[in-house]
């Protein structure tokens, strides 16, 4: 590790590589807390030159090697390891170019995510995707992870507004991924690999035209079950919002302690509804949204027709992960999908576990796309309760596999969840893949033992399960 | 291995026995049991997913090369294979689609036809957005040759539709990724990379979509302009505009001709109605309001066996690309018909009749005028006196990453083999 951090003090100079076992603290997790290692080293590189030598220098020392944008991941995607080098993008924060005429933006990876709707704004335009920590997260980090947001039921997930990243290959080479070029769809299968095949230095995003017109419904509701009746009616009719997101009793009980939202008093369940797009459409659809939510007896309707009672609205919903810390000493935020029309089967089923094991869960979700985000609750001061909760935690991504879903919809597997991939994936889903990851990065030392439960090494056919292998049982190898 | 057996006329009873253990519907090849020239030894007709893994097990045992095939439209796009003994048609992997109308997904069997999935979605007033330029393909194959037709503009393409995929590897396995919901991020996203793959990674066997609602109402609204510079500008004003269409394109019959720019809307009646009135006066007081497409709508631009060239680039550049292709056209002595997307993509077609060395001098020539632009120049389709003259695919900036990728799925190099870019 010293002359590796030797090494990068030539390529970095000395205030590029932080050694300093205080500040080497600083990065020891990411928005998942949970889990925590104190990096090796930790670099701050300025260009994708100096990342490929950076790389390339840690596959000469066989040491393995981890980015890291802004930190806020939520699967422990950007965990460090002891043994290895920590690359943080954080002075790569320029905004290369906004190119209007063709629709897009050339940026740096450690742009945060709405810094590119901002300086696209002024000219009608806006990045569209908006994960909740949009503040602060990079696109680079929104890249390795596909992220979504409460917008993508319409407008989809990073990887539908990436048109072309520069990446460094694991071999530490500089090269283009999509941009039009024919071949396999390499692009498609980079964005959300979670940072196993190469680290982006430069990403062309899609700008989409600030909508004409944005309408945001709250409607209130005594409990879940008719919030959840109306969402379907709202499908059924052929409409497609922008978002349309759902907060239970618990979960409003919070964010009224935390921000003091002002929801309608005694609300069982609210339901926000947003639409936005052309004038024309948006009204009728509008009108629309609100009879079915008349009829599926909403006995509250809140109408945000500006900025400012728009932000209003989404106050409560934006507050949420923190806010359940007002009413509970500590708790675990899940992210697992169920085909929408099973959310009512599969919330009821959570509420049973929540009986069974004496552990509160409130609920916060996407209801359009069925991405559900249950806040477990508990109290790590009560001895076995911080156990219950993970049981409860684990048992809601068996209920989302079991009707069909996903162990995560935006967060990531990470190190967090790679133990569930099982649970939606045989062994030849997982060999397949393994396949991709070994063509990239064939030594694995590319934020190795994330996402997948102990791969196979790279020279192993598909299929083909050892004992232990020859590599690893000399020491020239090493499982992660 | 059965050394030189690859044939039914070579002694090769192995062979034969392995395919038909494997697959009920197995015959020897005939006339016209090829692709792109490259005859093949056996065809097979599996009919479910074991049955096609089985085929791939028995081709892999034997060494074999197979090629995979649905309606065949496309199947003389690209490269012929370099090599092939068995050419294995989807048309047995069809069945029930699992349409959950209330999630707006569907899980189709790759052999099953687009048009034939339509009619299904429609029942419950719901549509893949997936315009096919053949009119007949099917899901399989618009998904290996990533076709795409006017509304990616507003929706995308397949590979953004896509969200989930169960593929059997060449060794056989049959593999899934993605699944059923559309916000889902576990493991990597390999439908991907199999879409547009052209077959040499695996054979798609059933793969599952978003779908969306059938718009309420629709208009079309067309101009015709003189000078192609005029039409770019009318259509790149359209595209940054706020009547959000879903989509914008153009046609010209061939170099110095009137271009045609016509622009899909689509929502609620009261909605469309006013979105039409607002391209108008975008488009010119001249311009047309249409229940319908015009005739040349979502269709390419090329009649069966003639050169199908696709051109991509950066969306302002529609005005410059149309001036290129004339400049190359006239250059090279062709003339292409134009028809593609305001989003940044136009098909271009030679008539099958083309003296070979006109294409071999105009594409050349268009890469030079467009690689300035940003742009790229594909041959989808080029007949046999023309294509060796060509380099399909023009430069790939990532083909040593591509190479492994496949070396690592077909390291015997035995499906769809030299059919896609580099060598692949």
């Amino acid at each position: 590790m010293r002359a590796l951090a030797e090494r990068f003090r030539e390529i970095l100079g000395d205030d590029g590589v932080i050694t300093d076992p205080v500040r080497l603290r600083t990065y020891e997790c990411d928005g998942l807390t949970v889990h925590r290692a104190t990096p090796g080293i930790v670099v701050l590189p300025g260009t994708a030159e100096q990342i490929a030598e950076i790389v390339r220098e840690c596959n000469a020392a066989r040491t393995p090697y981890i980015a890291r944008g802004s930190g806020t991941g939520l699967s422990g995607g950007a965990l460090p390891r002891a043994d290895g080098v920590l690359i943080v993008t954080s002075r790569m924060r320029r905004i290369i170019e906004i190119d209007v005429a063709n629709q897009r933006a050339v940026v740096e990876p450690g742009v945060t995510n709405l810094a590119i709707s901002q300086a696209a704004r002024p000219h009608g335009y806006y990045y569209a995707p908006d994960p909740s920590s949009q503040q602060i997260c990079s696109i680079g980090g929104n890249v390795a992870e596909n992220s979504g947001g409460a917008h993508c039921l319409k407008y989809g997930f990073t990887v539908n507004h990436v048109l072309a990243c520069e990446i460094v290959t694991p071999d530490g080479e500089i090269t283009w991924l999509g941009g039009g070029d024919p071949g396999y769809d390499l692009l498609g299968a980079f964005i959300g690999s979670e940072g196993t095949l190469g680290i982006a230095t430069k990403v062309v995003v899609r700008l989409t035209r600030t909508p004409e017109a944005v309408l945001t419904l709250l409607a209130a509701f005594d409990g879940i079950e008719r919030g959840g009746r109306a969402v379907s009616a709202i499908i059924g009719a052929g409409i497609v919002p922008a978002a349309i997101e759902m907060m239970d009793a618990l979960a409003i009980e919070a964010a009224e302690a935390a921000v003091g939202c002002g929801y309608p008093e005694g609300a069982g369940a609210v339901l926000i509804v947003e639409l936005d797009g052309p004038e024309a459409e948006v009204r009728h659809q509008f009108e629309r949204v609100e009879t079915i939510c008349a009829e599926a007896g909403a006995f509250e309707l809140r109408v945000a027709r500006d900025d400012a009672e728009r932000a209003a609205v989404w106050t409560g919903r934006k507050s949420a992960f923190a806010a359940v810390g007002r009413i509970s000493p500590a708790y675990i935020v899940q992210d697992g999908v169920v085909p929408r029309t099973a959310l009512p089967e599969v919330l009821a089923a959570i509420d049973a576990l929540s009986a069974d094991y004496g552990i509160r869960v409130a609920n916060v979700f996407h209801a359009g796309d069925g991405n559900l985000h249950p806040l477990v609750l508990f109290d790590d001061a009560v001895p076995g309760e911080g156990t219950r909760a993970e049981e409860v935690s684990g048992r809601i991504l068996d209920l989302c596999v079991e009707h069909g879903g996903s162990i995560t919809g935006e967060h990531g597997v990470g190190v967090d969840k790679s133990r569930y991939m099982t649970k939606m994936f045989g062994d030849d889903d997982l060999d397949t893949m393994q396949l991709l990851r070994c063509a990239f990065d064939p030594m694995n030392l590319c934020n190795p033992g994330k996402v997948f439960p102990t791969p196979r090494l790279c020279g192993e056919a598909p299929g083909v399960r050892r004992g232990v292998h020859p590599l690893v049982a000399s020491g020239e190898a090493e499982l992660f | 291995m059965d050394g030189g057996a690859t044939g039914p006329a070579g002694g090769h009873g192995d062979v034969g026995a392995a395919l038909r253990a494997a697959c009920a519907d197995v015959r020897p090849a005939g006339e016209g049991d090829a692709v792109s020239g490259v005859a093949a030894s056996w065809v097979v007709t599996p009919r479910s997913a074991e049955e096609a893994a089985a085929v791939m097990r028995a081709s892999a045992r034997h060494d074999l090369a197979v090629v995979p095939t649905g309606a065949g439209t496309k199947l003389d796009w690209g490269a012929p294979p370099n090599r092939l003994d068995v050419i294995l048609r989807t048309s047995g992997l069809t069945g029930d689609v699992e349409h959950a109308p209330g999630d707006l997904v569907a899980r189709v069997p790759a052999g099953m036809a687009l048009s034939d999935l339509a009619g299904v979605l429609a029942e419950h007033g719901q549509q893949l957005v997936l315009d096919d330029p053949t009119g007949s393909a099917t899901v399989g194959g618009a998904l290996a040759t990533a076709t795409a037709g006017p509304r990616r503009l507003l929706y995308g393409t397949a590979r953004d539709l896509l969200i989930g995929i169960t593929v059997v590897r060449p060794d056989g396995a049959i593999t899934r990724s993605g699944g059923k919901v559309v916000k889902n991020v576990a493991g990597y996203d390999l439908g991907k990379l199999y879409t547009g793959s052209y077959g040499t990674l695996g054979l798609i066997v059933d793969a599952t979509f978003r779908l969306h609602p059938l718009p309420a109402a629709r208009a079309f609204v067309t101009a015709v302009y003189a000078g192609a510079e005029e039409a770019a500008r009318a259509a790149h004003q359209v595209a940054g505009s706020q009547a959000v269409a879903s989509a914008v394109e153009v046609e010209r019959t061939g170099p110095g001709a009137p271009v045609s720019v016509a622009v899909l809307l689509e929502g609620v009646p009261e909605g469309v109605a006013a979105r039409s009135q607002a391209v108008r006066r975008i488009l010119g007081y001249d311009s047309q309001v249409a229940a319908d497409p015009p005739v040349w709508w979502g269709r390419l631009p090329s009649l069966d066996g003639g050169v199908l060239v696709e051109v991509t680039f950066p969306l302002s550049a529609l005005g410059r690309v149309l001036a290129a292709i004339d400049e190359a056209a006239g250059r090279a002595g062709a003339r292409p018909a134009v028809r593609g997307s305001g989003a940044g993509a136009l098909c271009l077609g030679l008539l099958p009749d083309v003296e070979p060395s006109v294409p071999a001098e105009f594409v050349p020539l268009l890469r030079a005028e467009l690689g300035p632009l940003g742009g790229h120049v594909v041959v989808r389709r080029a007949p046999d006196p023309v294509r060796p003259r060509l380099d399909l695919w023009g430069p790939v900036a990532a083909l040593p990453l591509m190479r492994r990728v496949k070396e690592r799925f077909d390291p015997g190099y035995r499906v769809s083999p030299g059919r896609f870019a580099g060598g692949i």
